[in-house]
């Protein structure tokens, strides 16, 4: 379970967030400005120190904090068991495909390493770009090679920022499929932020609504998000065969 | 020509520039990666021999490095000789006359580094110095290259520290500025002109080397 107290502003934007994410999968949904990146990056760690501090940060996973700005607590990023996917890939562009997943794993011997790369790789359909260097792949590839970097370490919360906008829908609904199966097998903890309906209506999970930097609603995808499933099967009657 | 003078200079230029590099990548990355508020400072510190004559630092650290401080005393007391007028005293001024020489292209290096590389690596778990090592270095490779041929060459140029601080020994602090000096005190021209020939042509070679390598093939606009 993830609760999160948070209050932080940036110029006129702010962000006042108080919840639980009780489900292993929750979508957070939301327009482009509502805040979704803003929090994702608080709950990683990131952005958590001066200028950008929010005045009030009480982060805890499973009961243990994370972030608690009262008593001064503020774990460091590689120190919360946290790995974050973003829209931006933000591959090692001088590390090989295999150098770039097998990162975060400094603490596990080679063949460990080796054997836990291309697992990862495996999982995400990207085995044949193992030996590949970030510049000799497409958007899709960079964000698949991105998500086993992310999921390689087993981290207990996986945040997700609009992780497969460069794939296609049916390479994107499969993916999601294997993502959703490998976090509930690895008890991890998955945020997903997304503008996309279809992205947070496919996996059926918790939906967290934000809008301006509140959470407006929260419960099940097909309460939650009715008005856009409404809006969405208009839309694809109205489509011309 | 004077070849003592010629390899005194290039050892000195060459254990300048492995000590500066040695201090500055750290520096530059604390500069970077830090949030101190006492970083500003820091920096203009490190910046200051920029603006500074170099007659006025050579004179500092001559009174600094002599008998009459404590710091000069306790220094001659523990290398057994004081430090002005000794090659070891040489590096000390070049050191600290060339620091922003150093210092100034990886911290512009380190801060072209895209934002999102090294949240990535934090995530991932990095410590600052692996995240320094494997990350900040790599990709700034080429200001790497450009802090050191740009501190080799501002130590192989230096005259004012140099004069103020370590003299004209022969074979101790006799660097090639301080024989081009001499030589065009003499009157001996001929002389002076190879002197600063090789000077120049040093520079121009390394400075070639900079720009070659950081043009992409093709040019800039291929």
């Amino acid at each position: 379970m993830l609760e999160i107290a948070l209050d932080a502003r940036r110029g006129s934007f702010h962000l006042h967030v108080e919840c639980r994410f009780t489900s292993d999968w929750t979508v957070i949904f939301g327009p482009s400005g509502a805040g979704k990146s803003t929090l994702l990056r608080f709950l990683a760690g990131l952005d958590l120190s001066a200028p950008s501090r929010p005045q009030q940060a009480r982060i805890a996973l499973d009961g243990h904090l994370l972030t608690d700005t009262s008593s001064g607590l503020s774990l460091k990023p590689g120190h919360r068991q946290t790995s974050m996917v973003a829209q931006q890939s933000a591959l090692f562009p001088h590390l090989s495909v295999a150098a770039n997943v097998a990162y975060g794993l400094h603490h596990l011997d080679r063949a460990s390493r080796q054997s836990r790369v291309a697992e990862m790789l495996d999982l995400v359909d990207a085995a044949s770009l193992i030996d590949r260097r970030p510049r000799d792949l497409s958007g899709g590839e960079a964000q698949r090679v991105a998500l086993a970097r992310a999921l390689a370490p087993k981290p207990r919360l996986l945040l997700l920022d609009e992780p497969l906008s460069a794939l296609d829908g049916a390479a994107s609904d499969a993916l999601l499929v294997r993502l959703q199966s490998w976090a509930t097998e690895h008890r991890a903890q998955t945020v997903l932020a997304t503008h996309d309906a279809t992205d947070a209506l496919a996996t059926g999970a918790e939906v967290a609504l934000l809008h301006e930097g509140r959470l407006t609603a929260i419960g099940p995808a097909a309460e939650v998000l009715a008005n856009e499933r409404t809006r969405l099967a208009q839309r694809l009657s109205l489509e011309p065969n | 020509m004077d070849w003592q003078a010629l390899a005194l200079t290039l050892k000195l230029a060459t254990v300048t520039t492995v000590i500066l590099l040695a201090v500055s990548v750290p520096l530059a990355a604390i500069l970077v990666l830090g949030r101190s508020r006492w970083l500003a400072a820091v920096e203009a510190l490190a910046a200051l021999p920029l603006v500074l004559p170099p007659t006025v630092l050579g004179f500092f650290l001559l009174v600094l490095l002599g008998p009459r401080t404590s710091f000069g005393r306790a220094i001659t007391s523990l290398l057994g000789h004081p430090l002005a007028f000794s090659f070891s005293g040489l590096v000390v001024g070049s050191v600290i006359y060339s620091l922003p020489f150093a210092v100034q292209p990886l911290v512009a290096g380190f801060s072209a580094v895209e934002p999102a590389l090294v949240d990535a690596a934090r995530l991932l778990g990095a410590s600052r110095v692996r995240l320094v090592r494997t990350i900040l270095v790599p990709l700034a490779s080429r200001s790497l290259i450009a802090a050191a041929v740009l501190s080799f060459l501002h130590t192989m140029g230096e005259f004012g520290v140099v004069l103020m601080l370590g003299g004209d020994i022969p074979g101790a602090t006799r660097t090639l500025s301080i024989v081009l000096y001499n030589q065009v005190e003499n009157f001996d021209y001929a002389a002076a002109n190879r002197t600063a020939a090789i000077l120049l042509a040093l520079s121009a070679f390394a400075l070639a080397a900079i720009y070659l390598s950081g043009r992409p093939r093709g040019g800039r606009r291929a």
